[in-house]
């Protein structure tokens, strides 16, 4: 049943990577109506059809394109967020492979609705093969006269848009978008204040648009089934397909393209195959690591759109679903995750800087049997203090995940203070007046 | 070591230039053409690179030591990295990574004494749904296992 389903962005039509192929079935068709469109009426379409950012925040697009301030005064740009480092995430990798031109026919047409002139592709340095499909599909398009001053001949219209692609070089940070814009600029990519916002000063301090990947590729199929359609696919504030990116414990993990709002359930048990072993799931978490988890035995009804799971305590994130089976370890999965943003942490804000080390401490303290009860509530108060305190949104990316984790499986954590603590009575416990001191000791 | 690009790779560098609309943006390709070609990026390399894009050599350091994939000291020809983040932690990532670093008597970021391998512990690579995966140098091996990974490993040479 699921091979009925639209399937926009990922269309199974064997070498769809190659532009011939991709013209062939009415590539690059959704551009020439576009060119027939006022910029104004493409960015309503856009609006019209819902879409909503696929890169994490879930924001409108046709509203963030409204943003940019119109008229040709001044350069403006448009960088295209490949950096898909949240642990949990691989499938703008798949359009880098599958459909590399979807991709950059979005990118013109994002282009021609702002009045972009140059497109910076950002994709992040370990996708070393997947850099190279995606340049080859831009070559591909220069040679074709789709894109660059060529493209003017070609369809006939006086806009056009330049292409790059920029590889990454291993740092998570760079996917947040004004660290992007200081990646890209050749500086250390620190994230920048904001206001103000990129697309009143962005890259090289001019009006940017920063989008996702899956974002712009989901564009071109919106023009060609109209916004009307495309708002009616799935669920109704967050509407049209996903690629959704299952890994963890189930039988077959992978990409797959579903409607927005299908049943967690119905992903997990009919499209992966179920858990491995058939065990009970203990927990998930739906939207790549930064994301709140969902207990597992509360996922009956949990539909798969930002609306559904923020009633449900999460978000939608990337759509990035790692499946933790009963036997799973949460505090060494939390552990790891805390790992990861403290590693990541860029260091300029000190909440998140000393915030996320102390969280690593605690948890590595309570992996190993050394913690007290009140380490529980002192890891859930550091990651309280981060929150909303920070320059950019990892702090929030690392608070999220040891909240949410302590909040649903609070009892997790404390086992591993009492069965590995045996003679600690809770007087002692509390006897320790200043936790903190211990932290201090520790550094 | 003679440090300096050949004509050719001069003229990749002017490329590079013209892609952006200030030249220091092309730090980030040029470090990528220079690692490939000196296979990491010593003092002697920045400030080569510092003086092409008419950049202090303490800035390309700066950059270039806030990337982990830019290698400011000198690894193996086969550089193994094992995923350990959580969808690979789940599947076995973690058991790979203590096996890759026993077989070779080596831990995260270090070589082997004769140069041949060095190994590092990675963060999510983007391959979840291969998990458990590792990486020899650009090329992804996913959904192995230790015996998969001992034969990719043994075939190297
Ligand atoms: C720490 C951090 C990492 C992020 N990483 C990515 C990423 O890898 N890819 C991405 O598209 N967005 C990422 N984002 C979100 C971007 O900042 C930005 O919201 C997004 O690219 C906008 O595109 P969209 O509106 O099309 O979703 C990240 C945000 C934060 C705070
Ligand atoms: S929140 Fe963390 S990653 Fe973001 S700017 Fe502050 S220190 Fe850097
Ligand atoms: S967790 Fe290993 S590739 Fe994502």
């Amino acid at each position: 049943m699921y091979n009925t389903l639209p399937h926009l962005v990922l269309p199974q039509i064997p070498n769809l990577h190659e532009i011939d192929v991709y013209r062939a079935n009415g590539g690059y068709d959704a551009y020439r109506q576009v060119i027939t469109m006022t910029q104004d009426e493409v960015i309503n379409e856009v609006k019209k059809s819902g879409l909503r950012g696929r890169g994490g925040a879930c924001f409108s697009t046709g509203l963030k394109w409204s943003f940019m301030p119109k008229g040709n005064d001044k350069p403006k740009y448009l960088a295209i967020n490949g950096d898909e480092s949240e642990p949990g995430s691989f499938k703008d990798r798949q359009i880098f492979e599958y459909n590399p031109h979807q991709l950059i026919e979005g990118i013109m047409i994002a282009g021609y609705a702002m009045g972009i002139s140059k497109a910076y592709i950002y994709i992040r340095g370990e996708y070393h093969k997947w850099v190279d499909m995606m340049e080859a599909a831009v070559r591909q398009a220069y040679d074709k006269g789709m894109i660059g001053d060529a493209m003017k001949k070609t369809f006939n219209h006086n806009y056009s848009i330049d292409i790059y692609v920029h590889k990454g070089a291993g740092a998570y940070i760079c996917g947040e978008e004004t660290s992007l814009m200081n990646s890209l600029e050749g500086d250390r990519a620190y994230p920048r204040f904001k206001p103000p916002f990129p697309a009143q000063k962005g890259l090289w301090g001019m009006p940017t648009t920063i989008n996702n990947v899956e974002t712009l590729a989901t564009v071109p199929p919106i023009i060609k089934i109209g916004a009307e359609a495309y708002s009616k696919i799935g669920a109704e504030k967050h509407p049209g397909t996903l690629l959704y990116g299952i890994s963890g414990h189930v039988n077959k993990p992978g990409v797959y393209e579903l409607p927005t709002g299908t049943l967690l359930t119905d992903i997990i048990y009919n499209v992966c195959g179920g858990v491995p072993g058939n065990k009970k799931i203990k927990a998930i978490i739906p939207g790549g690591s930064s994301m709140p988890p969902l207990r597992g035995d509360r996922i009956e009804g949990v539909r798969m759109d930002n609306e559904s799971l923020r009633e449900h305590g999460s978000y939608i994130g990337t759509a990035g679903i790692m499946v933790m089976d009963e036997d799973t370890d949460l505090v060494k999965v939390l552990l790891r995750i805390t790992r990861f943003y403290h590693h990541e942490s860029c260091g300029q804000c000190t909440p998140c800087r000393e915030g996320c080390g102390w969280m690593e401490k605690i948890l590595h303290r309570l992996d190993h049997g050394d913690a007290t009860m009140k380490d529980i509530d002192l890891l859930y108060s550091v990651a309280g203090n981060i929150e909303g305190n920070t320059i950019c949104a990892l702090g929030d990316a690392a608070a999220w995940p040891v909240r949410g984790f302590i909040k649903l499986f609070r009892d997790e954590f404390e086992k591993k203070v009492k069965s590995n603590r045996e003679f600690v009575s809770m007087n002692v416990v509390h006897g320790r007046v200043n936790t903190m001191s211990d932290l201090v000791v520790l550094n | 070591m003679d440090i300096t690009f050949t004509p050719e790779e001069l003229q990749q560098v002017e490329l590079h230039k013209s892609k952006y609309p200030e030249p220091k943006a092309a730090i980030m390709p040029v470090l990528w053409m220079a690692q490939k070609k000196w296979g990491w990026l010593s003092e002697d390399v920045m400030r080569y690179i510092g003086q092409l894009l008419d950049l202090p050599t303490a800035h390309v350091k700066g950059v270039a030591t806030f990337y982990t994939m830019y290698f400011k000291k000198p690894m193996g020809n086969y550089h193994i990295q094992v995923c350990t983040n959580i969808s690979c932690m789940l599947r076995g990532g973690e058991d790979i990574y203590r096996h890759v670093s026993g077989k070779y008597g080596i831990s995260h970021n270090q070589r082997t004494p004769d140069g041949k391998y060095s190994l590092e512990e990675v963060e999510c690579m983007g391959a979840c749904g291969g998990a458990p995966m590792i990486a020899v140098n650009e090329v992804f091996y996913e959904k192995v296992d230790i015996q998969e990974v001992d034969k990719v490993l043994d075939s190297l040479s």
